[in-house]
């Protein structure tokens, strides 16, 4: 065996202790708290996706599934979000589902904690509820041309 | 007997001279998005640029990324790794036809990827996501300069076989050994992005398949792209654990973690890459959690990497006379250019390390993915820890190669310092930016329809600091130069500063084998990627073509 130092083996069990202690709470706030990232929902194909009939990305936008419960299907294009602009009353819960027919995008809306790439062939899925009025900025950033900066939509959450 | 290894330093030369004309024009691309990212109409310069042929900040972007990410460290790591590893073997290289033919290869590709990149046709940024389509010498280039960098891998290794007959039982000095793992690591984890290459981006780029799968395309390219952060840093490691402590006048304190260190890297560092797909839709959220724990657990030899080097820090300043608790850091030598600028780096290395967990840490991503903050994490790794360490190791290697003493060490000195200054300066503004005020990165920030103004002071934080940083690389170059052109000779010669062990004595056997490790790291991969990797190529749908025309 290798001789280690008294000092460096408080140190290794210190980092062991360190990394184990974090893991442990990103465990508890994923699967306690259910803090989620997106993961595997389903495909669509992108040369019919945004045909009306052909799936909700025909026509997207917001759909009451009941009081206060919505689902929001977005597309990304380069380089626009249709909708552009979402209305919500506070208390609104919204699983947003996002898709792209062109290239990469991605989505994080300020102030919250959905965060997704939107690629061509996938629909990403997360949900949030808006607690509190105000605006939030639903910004694209995944590098997707020359007008990539120009890529955002608005979500406005009314009293 | 002293040997010549006048080949190799020519071999090396080469690389070196490559690797740092590629850094002083992407590092010229870095200010002038930080000065345009303020918003401040006077302080973009984009417009100007049309005139030399640079369209638009994300060609300027990419090439800041392709040179200095991609082209800069890789030419620099091979010859690096080249230079070290016959020192350290005291072996010449034995079949050093296979070193030219692999910077040859390298140089071709170079050359393939920077024309498209120059005349605008591959503006994809240095991650080329699919289906932006650049042009394919731009891909075919790029693959080439790996290619290039295999067979340089190649060469090391038949070295290494040729000096383990002559010196049968003699364990492997820890330098060569560092070296020769850094490329098999490259070796293993490169196979992600030459799949991604040959199957996908080159014959769709070509059009002999009209489309190709996004998803399946980033899960290849990231099996690469974490553990390439280990190629990049496994070189810095070298020389702090190696070179450092001698010129801090001390010794190696535990010779046997290091050479623990470096294994773990090459077992753990693959497998791990959907830890940069945590936001991907199509992966399960159990293959990210499992990659979580696999990014954690490469933590671990970092730390210990953190204590062993800081250990033999202060044997150094304490047989230089240092006492107390601190004193011995007084002690240490500030006033070698190398030596400071590279104890520099490791102390913003360890607050990257911080914000890089952070990353890892699995839904904590969901606050910092595509944000600011992640530049700003990049920055103090890559760029500090690691480019600022090879910048480090010129100011002894170049005296080395030339003969020529280095001109204005106080100069040198001076840039080590700017470059701590100004990377924390712009790093900071950068990671508050991402996290208070989630500005997306890669974006024309000055020009963002949702601009804020309450971001103007991070921003110019940010400006400053990349402006300090711009000071400090013409201050390189100037070093360089200067020595380069000066007429004096060094008295006498320079020699490669080999840290001994503190406690002499060969390592155990298992630390020196490279059956066990080699069994595992593959091992580990398999069971890693494997099962998802077989699930996502079944599942995978061939069918996006990507935009008619270019986006860009």
């Amino acid at each position: 065996m290798i001789h280690i130092d008294r000092y460096e083996k408080i140190w290794i069990g210190f980092s062991i202790a360190m990394l184990a202690g974090l893991l442990i709470a990103v465990t508890v706030m994923a699967f306690g708290y259910g803090i989620q990232l997106p993961v595997e929902f389903g495909r669509v194909d992108p040369k019919t996706v945004a045909t009306p009939g052909v799936s909700p990305f025909g026509e997207p936008g917001l759909r009451e599934l009941a009081p206060g419960k919505y689902d929001a299907y977005v597309l990304a294009q380069a380089w626009r979000f249709t909708p552009n602009e979402i209305r919500l009353k506070v208390g609104d819960t919204v699983t947003f589902y996002f898709t792209s027919t062109d290239v990469q995008h991605g989505v994080k809306i300020t102030g919250t904690n959905i965060n997704m790439m939107i690629l061509p062939g996938q629909v990403s899925r997360l949900t949030h509820k808006f607690e509190n009025a105000g605006e939030h900025v639903v910004i694209c950033h995944e590098y997707c041309g020359a007008g990539h900066h120009t890529m955002f939509a608005k979500i406005i959450v009314e009293p | 007997m002293t040997l010549s290894f006048a080949r190799e330093n020519r071999i090396a030369s080469w690389h070196f001279i490559i690797a740092f004309v590629a850094l002083a024009i992407g590092l010229l691309f870095g200010p002038l998005q930080v000065w345009e990212h303020t918003g401040i109409k006077e302080l973009n310069f984009y417009p100007y640029l049309r005139a030399i042929g640079i369209q638009s900040y994300y060609q300027g972007l990419t090439l800041h990324g392709v040179l200095n990410a991609l082209v800069f460290t890789t030419f620099f790591i091979t010859g690096f790794l080249t230079f070290a590893t016959v020192r350290s073997l005291q072996k010449p290289l034995t079949i050093p036809a296979l070193s030219w033919a692999a910077l040859i290869i390298m140089v071709v590709g170079l050359l393939m990827a920077a024309v498209p990149i120059l005349l605008n046709q591959a503006t994809v940024l240095f991650t080329f996501y699919p289906p932006l389509k650049a042009n394919p010498f731009f891909y075919i280039g790029l693959t080439l300069v790996v290619v290039g960098s295999w067979v340089t891998g190649w060469s090391l290794f038949a070295t290494y076989l040729a000096w383990r007959k002559e010196n049968p039982g003699v364990q492997t000095p820890l330098i060569a050994l560092g070296s020769l793992i850094t490329m098999a690591l490259w070796q293993l984890c490169t196979l992600g992005v030459a799949v991604e290459m040959l199957t996908m981006l080159i014959p769709w780029s070509l059009g002999l398949i009209p489309g190709l799968d996004p998803l399946l395309a980033r899960t290849f390219f990231w099996f690469t792209g974490h553990p390439l952060v280990y190629f990049w840093l496994l070189p810095a490691y070298i020389s702090w654990y190696g070179m450092v402590p001698k010129m801090a006048g001390g010794k190696l304190f535990s010779e046997p973690l290091a050479r623990l260190a470096f294994w773990l890297f090459l077992l753990i560092s693959t497998p791990l890459g959907f830890h940069h797909q945590y936001v991907d839709p199509g992966i399960p959220a159990i293959w990210k959690y499992i990659h979580a724990g696999l990014t954690f657990a490469v933590f671990f030899p970092s730390m210990l990497t953190a204590f062993n080097v800081m250990a033999s820090l202060e044997i150094g300043g304490r047989a230089r006379g240092g006492t107390g608790l601190f004193g011995w850091i007084f002690r240490l030598p500030w006033n070698e250019p190398s030596f400071a600028a590279q104890t520099l780096a490791m102390i913003i290395f360890a607050f990257g390390g911080i914000s890089g967990l952070t990353n890892a840490s699995y839904n904590l991503n969901l606050v910092t993915h595509n944000t600011m903050w992640v530049p700003g994490h990049f920055h103090m790794t890559v760029g500090t820890a690691v480019a600022l360490t090879f910048m480090a190791l010129m100011y002894w290697m170049l005296p080395m190669l030339t003969g020529k003493p280095l001109r204005w060490p106080k100069l040198a000195l001076a840039q080590g310092w700017t470059w701590f200054i100004g990377m924390a300066l712009m790093a900071n503004g950068m990671h508050i930016l991402g996290l208070r005020y989630e500005l997306p990165r890669r974006s024309l920030i000055g020009a963002l329809p949702y601009f804020n103004p309450e971001w103007t002071p991070f921003l110019i934080e940010s400006a400053i600091g990349g402006t300090i940083l711009l000071i400090s690389s013409i201050l390189f170059f100037t070093v360089m130069i200067g020595t380069l052109v000066s007429k004096e000779r060094l008295a006498t010669a320079v020699e490669m500063p080999v840290a001994e062990a503190y406690e002499p004595g060969p390592a155990p056997k298992w630390l020196d084998s490279w059956r066990p490790w080699l069994a595992g790291a593959l091992a580990l991969v398999v069971v890693g990627y494997g099962p998802m990797m077989v699930q996502l190529i079944a599942q995978s749908q061939w069918n996006v073509p990507g935009p008619a025309g270019r986006l860009w």
